[in-house]
């Protein structure tokens, strides 16, 4: 399995490369969806159902949204050259890359292998968990019951930024 | 759109939003739950939008409507979760009432009521996300 989700990430990065560099820009919005949707497929090789479905609907939304905006534009990048400034932006880039790359490797090896769990908190929720919520799936009963402040504060956020979106894009009260 | 798009939008919309209920009512038995149940059914409220259209005033009267189903979605949300303070243990967020056999449809206490009004809510805000794009597009001088 581990092999399975090496591939379908290296195909990832493989898109999000193409998007940078394409010279159309409804080809790069296409290859941003890539990376959505593989990442559907990695959630499924993970064993998260509830991640996949809100994945695939928003990453398809999105991709919509997206075109509609590109569609009608003109269609190309600008390109600027690259001088001095861009140089040392990208060697202070890659130096930070290597730096945060050896300090990953050295903390990797203390965790625990993907999927298993040890924390004592996870014990907890994970033993009778049915009965203490009552629900037959575990990730709603903690969403809702055991961590219900965080579900409160994603509503109220998404609230705001509906908020922003309709104070931004409103035309007739400006005049 | 074409004759195509416009048939089977007909056909496939109705079926869309009665799964995205199911995926809602369901969200303590099956994967899902509140949030994926409110996006697929602001999906095909999308879809209809996209295949049918829609002249300028209709999407202005269904944006005001919109929002208020939002608003009162979120109300509902946080009155169920202040009313845990009236029953049972006092605290905020108490699953007070009783939790039945595990698997069946009504249990589990409070959870199938916030599982509805928290998909209601992320539903109506897609829409009006999607709505206010397309009104900003036909609002804005050519």
């Amino acid at each position: 399995m581990e092999l399975t989700i090496s591939i379908v990430t290296g195909f990832m990065i493989l898109g999000a490369l193409y998007a940078i560099h394409a010279k159309d820009l409804l080809s790069s919005v296409i290859a941003c969806a890539i990376v959505g949707y593989s990442l559907v497929i990695c959630f499924l090789l993970l064993k998260a159902p509830d991640l996949a479905i809100v994945q695939i609907v928003v990453d398809t939304i999105t991709l919509i949204i997206m075109v509609a905006v590109v569609i009608n534009s003109s269609r190309e990048e600008s390109y600027s050259k690259l001088d001095t400034q861009g140089y040392v932006s990208a060697i202070t880039g890659i130096l930070i890359i290597v730096i945060l790359l050896y300090f990953f490797i050295v903390s990797i090896q203390t965790l625990d292998i993907l999927g298993k769990s040890s924390l004592r908190m996870a014990k907890y929720y994970i033993e009778g968990a049915a009965q203490k919520t009552g629900s037959a799936n575990l990730v709603t009963g903690v969403v809702f019951d055991f961590r219900g402040y965080d579900t409160m504060g994603e509503a109220i956020v998404l609230v705001t930024a509906v908020l922003g979106v309709l104070t931004i894009l409103r035309l007739k009260g400006k005049k | 759109m074409t004759i195509i798009v416009k048939k089977t939008t007909q056909l496939i919309a109705g079926m869309v939003f009665m799964y995205g209920i199911y995926v809602i009512v369901h969200g303590h038995l099956t994967p899902g739950g509140g949030f994926a149940g409110g996006v697929i059914i602001a999906g095909s409220l999308i879809l209809v939008t996209l295949a049918y259209g829609g002249d300028f005033l209709k999407l202005v009267k269904e944006e005001t409507r919109t929002t208020i189903v939002e608003s009162l979605a979120t109300i509902l949300v946080i009155t169920i979760a202040v009313s845990g303070l009236l029953f049972g243990t006092k605290i905020f967020f108490n699953n007070f009432l009783p939790k039945g056999i595990v698997g069946h449809l009504v249990s589990a206490g409070v959870l199938p009521l916030y599982n509805i009004f928290v998909g209601t809510e992320v539903a109506a805000s897609i829409f009006i996300i999607f709505l206010s794009l397309i009104i900003f597009k036909e609002e804005s001088p050519k």
